[in-house]
C-alpha cells in the first residue's frame, strides 16, 4: 500500500498560484484588480499631465477667490464679494431644497395616483392611466418649460398690481406674480437669533435657533402622543375597548408648540408691492415653482407605477380574507394591503428619489441658481476649471445620491418582511 | 496580447488629441472647412437664415478667415456656441476659432490661455427698459429684477455696478438672448442687460422695438473680438491679420468691388500692394499664398462694408459707427501696419 501524499503538507510553491485551483481564481482576481489600478492610475496621470501640458495643473485654489457674481435664492447670506465655494454652497442648499420639496409632493401624488389607478371608478381610473402614460413619456425638460412658460405668460407682472389690474389674494396676503409667489412670512418679535457655525469662512452656517425650539416641541409632542396611543393600545389589548383618545393626541401635539410660538412672539410679515417688485414675505421663485411643479408631476407619474405594481402584487386573498373579516375597504388597503405593498414599492421608490434629484440639475433651463448652475455653471465658466469643477460636482451629486439611498434603505429595512 | 493593442491604441489617440493643437492650419486645410464658433443667433451678428445659411458682423469675419486660408468663404462649419459652451468649445479643438462676441479679458487672455486676435467691435454693457416702467437711468434701478445671460462678463459687471452704487437687484440668469428675450418682454424680468450691441439687436427683433429704450449708462468697456487657443501663434497669426486686413482695406479704400482690380496689377500705393499681394510675400510669412488677404476682402468687403451691410445705421439693427469708426475718422479702429 502506498499512501497518497497530501499536498498541502509538502510546502507553498508559486507554481500552486496557477495550478492550484484554491489558489487560481484568487491570482486570477489580483492581477486583474492591478490591471484595472494600473489603468486608471494612467487615465489620471495622463489627463493631469496633459493639464499641465496645458499649463492648466489640476488645482482648487479658484474656489477660494471672489465669485463675483450673485445669486438670486440665497439661503444663507451671500454677496457676490464671498467665495467660489460659498457660491456653490448656496447652489448645493437650492439643490437640496429642490429635491426635498419634490420627493415630497412627488411621493404623495405618486401614492394617491397609484391607488387611484386601480379605482373601480371606470372615469378616475381611466383618467389616471392618461396623466401616467403623458407625464411619464415626455421628457422632463420639456415640462419644466412649459409650466416656466405658463406661468410667465398667463400670471400678472407686479406692475399690474399697481396699476390695480390684479390684485393679492386671501386678504391681501398672497400674491402671485409672473416672477414667482409671494406668501407671508412667520417672523418672531422676541427671536432667540441664529445659532452661527464656522465663523467667518466661507461655510458659515446659521441655524435658527427658533425653529430648532419649535423642532424639537414639535417631536416632543409627537413622542408623547404615541405614549398615549400605546397605552390605547394596551388597554384594548386586555379590555377589548379603545378610550377615545384624539383629542388628547391633537392637544398634545398642538398646545406645546402654539405656547412657544406666542413665547417667541410669532407674526406675520405681509409682502407689499415697494418699487419694482413685491417686499417682505416669503418669495418663491417661479423658477423654484416651475421646478417643483413639473419634477414632482413628472416623478409621481413613476411612483405611481411602482405603487400599483406593489398593491396588484399582494395576492387578492389577503384583501378577501380582509372583507371576510369584516374589514372595511379603506381599512384593508391601510392596514393589510399598503404594509405588504410597501415592501415591494420602497426599492423602486428609492431610484425614484434618486432621479428626481439628478432632474433637479435641469434647473438652469428656467434659470434657477442650483449647484450645476453656480458651480459646474458660472464658477466653471469664470475660472475656466472645467475638470476640477465637474469633477466636484459629480462628487457632491453622489454623495447626495448615496445619502438618499441610505436614508431609505434603513427605512426598508424597518418595515421589511422579517422571516422567521 | 489584445489588451494591449487595446491599450496602445487609447494611448495613441490620447496623445493625438494632445498633440492636435499644434497644427491648426494644417488642420483647416486638411479637413478643408474651418469650425468657426459663433452665437446661437444674434441678429446682425450672427443668424442663420430659413436656408440655414449664416451671416452677420460676426460671421464676416469666420468667411475672411476661410477665404484667407482655404480659397473660399463658404468652406465654413459655423458651430453655435452658448456663452457657457464657447470657451470649452474651443479649448477643446471643437472649433478653430470663436468669433462671438466675446469680451478680451485679462483672465480669458491669460488664464484660460486664449489668445484674442484683435477687436472687431468696441462695445459696453447697457440696460434696456420698457419705456413704460418710467426709468430714466440704470441707478434708478434699486430693486429690479434684472435678466442676464449666464456664463458672460455681464453678470460680474452687473454685480459690480451694483454694489458700487449701493443697490439692490435680483438676477435672473438665463442662458440664450431668445429665452432672455421671451422672460424680458412677458415683463418677467424689468430690465434687459448685455452689451449695448447686443441690445440694439435684440431691439430691432421686437414687434414694436419704440416702445423700449436703451438706459444712457454704460456700465463697462466691452471689446469684443475674434480668438483662438492659446499656443499655436502661426494660426493666432492668421486670424490676427486677417481681421487687420480687412481694417485696413477700409483705410486704404480697398473695397469688394474694386478690390480684384487691384490686385491685378501693382498699383501707385506701396501698402495696398503689400495687403494685396500684388509686391513683396506677406502670405508665405503667414504660412499662405500672396493673394490671401484680396480673398478675404472680396468675400463681404472691407471692415467698414461688413459694418455697414450687417449692423449699420440703414439696417433693422441700426448702430453708428461711434467708437467703431476707423481712427482716421475719429473711432478707435485701426490697424498695425501691412509692412
Amino acid at each position: 500500500m502506498t499512501a497518497i501524499p497530501d499536498p498541502s503538507k509538502k510546502g507553498f510553491k508559486f507554481s500552486q498560484l496557477l495550478y492550484d485551483t484554491r489558489y487560481r481564481s484568487m491570482t486570477i482576481q489580483i492581477i486583474a484588480l492591478f490591471g484595472i489600478l494600473l489603468f486608471f492610475g494612467w487615465l489620471i496621470n495622463n489627463t493631469a499631465s496633459n493639464l499641465a501640458t496645458l499649463g492648466k495643473p489640476i488645482q482648487f485654489k479658484f474656489l477660494g477667490e471672489p465669485a463675483s457674481y450673485d445669486i438670486n435664492q440665497r439661503l444663507l447670506d451671500y454677496t457676490s464679494r464671498d467665495t467660489h465655494l460659498r457660491a456653490s454652497l448656496i447652489g448645493l442648499l437650492n439643490t437640496l431644497i429642490l429635491a426635498f420639496m419634490g420627493c415630497i409632493t412627488a411621493t404623495v401624488l405618486g401614492v394617491a395616483i397609484g391607488v387611484m389607478r386601480l379605482s373601480k371608478n371606470w372615469l378616475v381610473a381611466r383618467v389616471m392611466t392618461l396623466y401616467i402614460e403623458t407625464f411619464r413619456n415626455i421628457p422632463v425638460l420639456l415640462w419644466i418649460i412649459i409650466v416656466f412658460s405658463i406661468m410667465i405668460e398667463t400670471m400678472p407682472t407686479p406692475s399690474a398690481f399697481r396699476s390695480g389690474e390684479a390684485s393679492m389674494m386671501l386678504y391681501d396676503s398672497i400674491a402671485i406674480t409672473n416672477r414667482g409667489v409671494y406668501v407671508p412670512e412667520p417672523l418672531f418679535s422676541r427671536s432667540l437669533g441664529d445659532w452661527n457655525l464656522f465663523g467667518t469662512s466661507s461655510l458659515r452656517f446659521g441655524i435658527s435657533l427658533d425653529l430648532v425650539v419649535i423642532l424639537i416641541i414639535l417631536f416632543g409632542g409627537i413622542f408623547a402622543s404615541r405614549k398615549v396611543k400605546k397605552n390605547a393600545d394596551k388597554i384594548q389589548n386586555e379590555t377589548g375597548m379603545r378610550p377615545t383618545t384624539w383629542w388628547k393626541r391633537l392637544s398634545l401635539i398642538i398646545f406645546p408648540v402654539a405656547i412657544i410660538l406666542w413665547i417667541l412672539g410669532l407674526y406675520l410679515g405681509y409682502p407689499e408691492l415697494k418699487g419694482f417688485n413685491f417686499k417682505g414675505g416669503t418669495y418663491m421663485r417661479n423658477s423654484l415653482i416651475a421646478l417643483w411643479v413639473a419634477l414632482s408631476l413628472y416623478t409621481a407619474a413613476f411612483i405611481a407605477e411602482n405603487v400599483r405594481a406593489g398593491i396588484q402584487a399582494v395576492s387578492k386573498g389577503q384583501s378577501e380574507a380582509a372583507h371576510a373579516l369584516g374589514i372595511s375597504s379603506s381599512r384593508t388597503m391601510s392596514l393589510v394591503i399598503l404594509p405588504q405593498a410597501l415592501r415591494i414599492i420602497i426599492p423602486p421608490l428609492i431610484s425614484q428619489y434618486l432621479n428626481l434629484t439628478k432632474n433637479s440639475s435641469l434647473a438652469i433651463a428656467v434659470g434657477y441658481m442650483d449647484l450645476t448652475g453656480t458651480l459646474m455653471g458660472i464658477t466653471l465658466n469664470q475660472t475656466g476649471r472645467e475638470l476640477e469643477t465637474v469633477l466636484m460636482g459629480m462628487a457632491v451629486y453622489l454623495a447626495i445620491s448615496l445619502a438618499i439611498s441610505s436614508v431609505m434603505n434603513w427605512y426598508n429595512n424597518s418595515v421589511k418582511l422579517v422571516e422567521r | 496580447m489584445k489588451k494591449s493593442a487595446f491599450l496602445g491604441t487609447l494611448a495613441a489617440a490620447t496623445f493625438a488629441a494632445g498633440f492636435a493643437a499644434a497644427g491648426t492650419l494644417d488642420d483647416v486645410k486638411a479637413a478643408g472647412e474651418l469650425k468657426c464658433g459663433v452665437s446661437t443667433g444674434l441678429a446682425g451678428f450672427a443668424l442663420a437664415d430659413a436656408n440655414g445659411v449664416w451671416d452677420g458682423f460676426d460671421v464676416a469675419v469666420c468667411r475672411a478667415v476661410a477665404a484667407a486660408v482655404l480659397g473660399d468663404g463658404s468652406k465654413v462649419k459655423f458651430v453655435p456656441t452658448t456663452g457657457k459652451t464657447r470657451f470649452t468649445a474651443l479649448a477643446s479643438g471643437e472649433i478653430d476659432m470663436l468669433a462671438r462676441n466675446t469680451t478680451w479679458t485679462f483672465s480669458r487672455d491669460v488664464d484660460l490661455k486664449f489668445e484674442f486676435a484683435g477687436v472687431n467691435y468696441y462695445d459696453g454693457q447697457g440696460f434696456m427698459a420698457p419705456k413704460a416702467l418710467g426709468v430714466s437711468s440704470a441707478k434708478e434701478l434699486d430693486g429690479a429684477t434684472v435678466c442676464i445671460q449666464t456664463g458672460t462678463t455681464t453678470e460680474l459687471n452687473l454685480a459690480d455696478f451694483f454694489r458700487a452704487n449701493g443697490i439692490s437687484y435680483d438676477p435672473v440668469p438665463i442662458e440664450t438672448n431668445s429665452e432672455a428675450q421671451a422672460q424680458y418682454l412677458a415683463g418677467a424680468c424689468d430690465v434687459y442687460t448685455t452689451d449695448a450691441s447686443g441690445l440694439a439687436s435684440t431691439r430691432a427683433t421686437f414687434e414694436s422695438p419704440d416702445d423700449h429704450m436703451v438706459l444712457p449708462e454704460i456700465v463697462s468697456k466691452e471689446p469684443l473680438g475674434p480668438l483662438v487657443r492659446h499656443g499655436d501663434n502661426n494660426w493666432g497669426d492668421i486670424v490676427r491679420w486677417t481681421l487687420n486686413a480687412l481694417i485696413t482695406a477700409e483705410e486704404l479704400g480697398v473695397t469688394s468691388a474694386n478690390v480684384a482690380q487691384h490686385s491685378s496689377e501693382a498699383g501707385k500705393n506701396p501698402e495696398v500692394n503689400r495687403l494685396l499681394g500684388t509686391e513683396g510675400d506677406l502670405g508665405g510669412m503667414l504660412g499662405l499664398d500672396k493673394a490671401w488677404a484680396s480673398r478675404a476682402i472680396a468675400v463681404n468687403g472691407n471692415y467698414g462694408e461688413i459694418f455697414e451691410k450687417n449692423i449699420g445705421v440703414n439696417t433693422p439693427i441700426g448702430i453708428a459707427r461711434g467708437l467703431n469708426a476707423s481712427w482716421t475718422e475719429g473711432g478707435l479702429i485701426y490697424s498695425a501696419p501691412f509692412r
